[in-house]
């Protein structure tokens, strides 16, 4: 047979087509399909923590975020020591990391020229592709001494009036390091987002700023942050989003306490180091409820950020169409 | 006014055709505030490429002494002291393998739904973007709790392979989507002109035409995956490492990244130095998968002369 006897005259494949083929209604039903089974395991994922949260949220409530006290082997559970490690392990990274995103965003968009940045660009995604145990690993055995050794007491003399940066300790295990190791895995992501923002400004916008006689850092200022600042702050949530979520990296260097200090030296946990540490060595059924309450409480964090960095970015997108 | 570069009034000076031309005053001022933020920016920059360099470096010095074919390939000793990482090398290479198998498949067709079947206003497209962002924002201790659930809190490789498969995916039909969406309509229409049918043209001339990036975008969801230690800890955190498997299902497999994480406090030296010879095998291949993702990325595009 020819290939001419197969053709046959058919409706407009995008329009209503009065003959479809069978292979077209199969590969469209296994593409459904595939569809379906990410919404049936999205959905499953939700039911199933929150099914597994309810026996805890029924006995604590909303109290469970408030307490402190986490002893597994008398059934007291609350999330608060968890909750404020998290909130400020995350703040701490996202404020280190911000800044530092932009800067690279703008060095590789603007700044560097063309063969540094064909160098530089890659180097700073492929830290992103460095696994985070093997960070946290590094983080334990050479940061966190280093961090004991050499920057703890300058901190402090410098910062210690804030009551942050309080008494050196001893091991470097500490929210600060585990901080730190979290701005790391995140700059690289943030930096790749951001610099492909500021790619996209119009060069009319650039030229004509520097055409009435910009410098440099005006145009950056005046043209290329403004217009791209919702961009960037949804690229800032998206990083919030990784540093809230990651487990082992954290596990590894904040040392795991279980107590609230106000000194960013000492030990903390957060919500996802403590599930991953401990959802194998439960004591009792009211333990693994607890430790999927805690795991609700991480995925309505992580879907509010989540949806607030869509909403800005769509905001963003329609505003420039 | 305080803009313009005027000299004090009353102190005007002759013109001098040959005074060099530098920038004074308000000019002057701007200039180096120019080049302190740009020097600032390349300090970032040369920041996060210090951080690669350090860690990389670090792995590299402290692990390069431990790697022998031997240590590649003997597994960990019966109590846990010395022996190598073969049976590791070969669980990770098992449920990375098989959460790929089940991943790529399913990523490639939600891709192509979206990319050539769903139309512009689509409802179940939209739902299906939102439902792919939100798994690849999910925290990857919450894919580990699920898989946890699925399985009844029963360790077993096979569980790692669907927590990892959970991973990969949005990162595979995120990429291929943006892949099929360079593809140029032409060869569409082209397709469509000779009648060929819808899923022919997609088999066989759209999809071969995207398998560069597609690649590209596989291979990097698997460097991904690969590195993922939470999931595994906590689907897969009890297994025997002195024992090669190669039955993934029912019980735990021995890994790579568990490996490291599990022996990261090791109080002796010598553990220690095998921990870093662990990172090193580990560190190696998910750089190496980066850059032949990136080549392959490179070539595909020059294929394609974009």
């Amino acid at each position: 047979m020819s290939v001419w006897a197969q053709l046959r005259p058919r409706a407009g494949t995008r329009g209503p087509s009065l003959e479809v083929s069978r292979g077209d209604l199969i590969l469209r039903g296994l593409c459904l399909g595939a569809g379906g089974l990410v919404l049936a395991a999205l959905v499953g994922l939700v039911y199933e923590i929150v099914h597994g949260a309810a026996p805890a949220f029924d006995k604590y409530g909303l109290a469970f975020l408030g307490h402190t006290t986490w002893a597994p082997n008398f059934s007291h559970f609350g999330a608060a020591a968890m909750l404020y490690g998290t909130a400020v392990t995350s703040a701490l990274a996202l404020l280190i990391a911000t800044p530092l995103s932009i800067g690279i965003g703008l060095f590789l968009a603007m700044l560097a020229p063309k063969p540094v940045r064909t160098v530089v660009g890659p180097l700073v995604e492929m830290l992103a592709a460095i696994p985070s145990v093997i960070l946290g690993f590094f983080g334990i055995i050479v940061f966190a001494p280093f961090i004991a050794g050499h920057v703890e007491k300058p901190l402090h003399d410098i910062l210690g009036w804030t009551g942050l940066f309080g008494t050196p300790q001893q091991t470097g295990l500490s929210m600060f390091t585990a901080s730190l190791i979290l701005a790391t895995m995140i700059v690289p992501i943030v930096a790749a987002l951001s610099r492909d923002l500021f790619l996209s400004v119009p060069s009319e916008l650039k030229d004509g700023a520097e055409a009435l006689g910009a410098t440099r850092w005006e145009v950056i200022r005046g043209v290329v942050i403004p217009t791209t600042l919702p961009g960037v702050f949804s690229a800032v949530m998206l990083g919030l989003g990784r540093a809230l979520g990651e487990a082992l990296a954290v596990s590894l260097t904040i040392g795991g306490g279980t107590v609230i200090y106000a000194n960013l030296y000492q030990t903390g946990d957060t919500l996802a180091a403590r599930i991953a540490t401990e959802i194998n060595y439960i004591v009792n059924p009211m333990h693994r409820h607890a430790l999927y309450y805690l795991a609700l409480i991480l995925l309505v964090i992580g879907v509010v950020t989540n949806l607030l960095a869509r909403l800005i970015a769509r905001r963003y997108t329609a505003g420039r169409v | 006014v305080s803009d313009v570069d005027l000299e004090p009034i009353g102190g005007v000076a002759p013109f001098d055709p040959t005074a060099p031309l530098t920038p004074s005053g308000n000019l002057r001022r701007r200039l180096i505030v120019s080049g302190i933020s740009q020097g600032v920016a390349g300090v970032a920059a040369a920041i996060a490429v210090a951080a690669l360099l350090l860690v990389t470096v670090e792995v590299i010095a402290r692990g390069a002494g431990v790697i022998s074919w031997s240590f590649l390939t003997t597994n960990a000793s019966q109590f846990g002291v010395g022996g190598g990482i073969g049976s590791a090398i070969i669980g990770s290479a098992l449920i990375v393998g098989c959460g790929a198998v089940i991943a790529i498949p399913l990523g490639v067709l939600c891709a192509i739904y979206l990319a050539e079947f769903a139309g512009p206003r689509s409802h179940m497209a939209k739902l299906l973007r939102t439902a792919l962002d939100m798994t690849q924002g999910l925290p990857t201790v919450v894919i580990g709790l699920f898989v946890f659930g699925l399985f009844s809190g029963k360790p077993s490789g096979f569980a790692g392979s669907v927590a990892l498969s959970m991973i990969m995916l949005p990162l595979i039909a995120r990429t291929s989507q943006e892949v099929l969406r360079t593809i140029p309509s032409s060869l569409r229409e082209a397709s469509d002109a000779l009648g060929v049918d819808r899923w022919r043209s997609i088999l066989g001339v759209i999809l071969p035409a995207a398998m560069g990036g597609i690649a590209t975008g596989t291979i990097l969801a698997i460097a991904r995956a690969a590195g993922e230690t939470a999931p595994l800890l906590i689907v897969d955190g009890i297994y025997n490492a002195s024992k090669t498997t190669i039955n993934i299902f029912g019980h735990g497999v021995p890994n790579i990244p568990l490996s490291i994480y599990e022996a990261a406090e090791s109080p002796t030296p010598d553990a220690l130095a095998r921990v870093w010879g662990t990172a090193l095998v580990l560190l190696a291949l998910i750089l190496i998968a980066n850059i032949a993702a990136r080549l392959l990325l490179a070539r595909s595009r020059r294929r394609m002369g974009l």
